[in-house]
């Protein structure tokens, strides 16, 4: 069993709660021990992008004293905005001493200075490179035959340069963990669009655009739901499409689900347990049992 | 009206110090338009984020610090990552809206935000809109 430093992040305790309960129940079939940081805190959510303000960086960093707290050398991440912020910030303090013990002095107080050594994963890289595809294949029980996936990246999975988890024009993380489930990758061409993300709050016809369009040219290419790793994108994606619905006549939605929730289901795990409650899902697992 | 081309004191002040929050040299740009093709909040603004860069040139910094612009940028990092000269333009937007927040000019009244609406907001939305649109 690998264990690794857990850290959810505000979104999954809260409106992402199935993110969290099915990366659970999948990491308990793959062996991967996750070991939730106790007192972590809010990561910031955005990357600082200022260079004469350290400060914006230190709730981030705070969290990577947790980890070496644990006596862990690396902390998984779901929350794609999260595993950027995290990850961006970490290599921004940890490659400058001089930022890495401005940052250690103003936390006088904690009992740990941070060495800079901690790793930022996210699960999808931890699936890719420690389980492996064969591996994951190995726990699949109930192949996902004929399900077409869009696989939905947005932004802070991917950008920029040096913050992803995998190439930045052209990732295929996503696609091959849904071929490891024995579903079928859509080619879709928004797949790496952004949604609007926190624009949702101020300009809320921005991200239902977005909406339209993104749903709409995954469902033109034939996909039967999509997944994402966002729970921002979540609401922009999923939740807004009822909102898009009411405004865009014809407008036909699409299923969003976390990855981690298909994979559950392709591990026969109980929708229940996966917090999957879209009644389209349900339906067509339904359907599935009973041909 | 503002004179094109000038750099006064007061707005290479001001240039300057978009350039120390960002450390990116603006006078970089080449003006091939590719940081505005991909914009996904492109509808919503008044210049253009090229047009941005361009202004910020010429010295224009109040045209830029006025626009809506600054504000609708979702920072989605694709200008940024797509620019052929390297230019981080998601970064100089954030030294124009860290230039005004600075001022304590807050961009997001979160009066304008519906009761039922505010009810259904993800946590990470409230967080990552206040820390780009408030001071
Ligand atoms: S993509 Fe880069 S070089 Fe081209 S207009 Fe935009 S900032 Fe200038
Ligand atoms: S970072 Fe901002 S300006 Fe650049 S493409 Fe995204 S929304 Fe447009």
């Amino acid at each position: 069993m690998k264990s690794f430093a857990y850290y959810p992040g505000c979104t999954l305790k809260t409106t992402g709660k199935a993110f969290e309960q099915s990366a659970f129940a999948i990491a308990k079939v793959l062996d991967i021990q996750m070991r939730e940081i106790e007192r972590w805190n809010c990561c910031g959510t955005v990357f600082s992008l200022t260079t004469d303000d350290t400060m914006h960086h230190i709730a981030t960093i705070r969290n990577m004293i947790r980890v070496e707290e644990m006596g862990e050398s690396e902390v998984l991440v779901l929350c794609s905005m999260c595993y950027n912020t995290l990850k961006r910030a970490n290599n921004y303090i940890s490659t400058d001493p001089v930022k890495l013990a401005e940052l250690n002095d103003f936390m006088y107080k904690e009992e740990l200075k941070y060495s800079g050594k901690v790793k930022v994963r996210h699960l999808l890289e931890i699936l890719r490179d420690d389980v492996g595809w064969d591996g994951l294949r190995e726990k699949v029980t109930n192949p996902l035959e004929d399900i077409k996936v869009a696989s939905y990246y947005g932004c802070a999975l991917v950008r920029p340069q040096g913050a992803g988890v995998d190439n930045l024009e052209d990732p295929s993380v996503m696609e091959d963990l849904v071929r490891a489930l024995g579903a079928k990758p859509v080619n879709w061409p928004s797949r790496l669009e952004c949604c609007g993300s926190y624009q949702t709050l101020a300009n809320k016809d921005l991200v239902l655009e977005r909406t339209e369009h993104i749903v709409s040219s995954a469902r033109e290419s034939g996909a039967d739901l999509i997944i994402l790793s966002c729970p921002l994108c979540e609401f922009n994606i999923g939740t807004r499409q009822a909102e898009v619905a009411e405004r865009s006549y014809g407008f036909k939605g699409l299923p969003v689900l976390y990855f981690t929730q298909l994979m559950g289901l392709a591990m026969g795990i109980d929708p229940d347990d996966l917090g999957i409650t879209d009644e389209r899902v349900l339906a067509r697992l339904k359907e599935k049992v009973e041909s | 009206m503002i004179e094109l081309g000038r750099h006064t004191k007061s707005r290479r002040d001001i240039l300057d110090k978009v350039e120390r929050i960002s450390e990116v040299d603006v006078f970089a740009c080449y003006q091939c338009g590719r940081c505005s093709g991909d914009c996904p909040s492109i509808n919503l603004m008044d210049i253009m984020p090229n047009q941005a860069i361009r202004f910020l040139q010429l010295g224009e910094v109040e045209a830029v610090l006025s626009s809506k612009t600054i504000w609708v940028c979702a920072s989605c990092f694709t200008c940024t990552s797509r620019c052929p000269k390297g230019i981080d333009i998601a970064r100089v937007l954030e030294a124009l809206r860290q230039v005004c927040l600075r001022k304590n000019i807050d961009q997001l009244d979160l009066n304008n935000i519906p009761e039922e609406e505010r009810e259904r907001y993800p946590t990470i939305a409230w967080v990552s809109a206040l820390r780009k649109l408030s001071g």
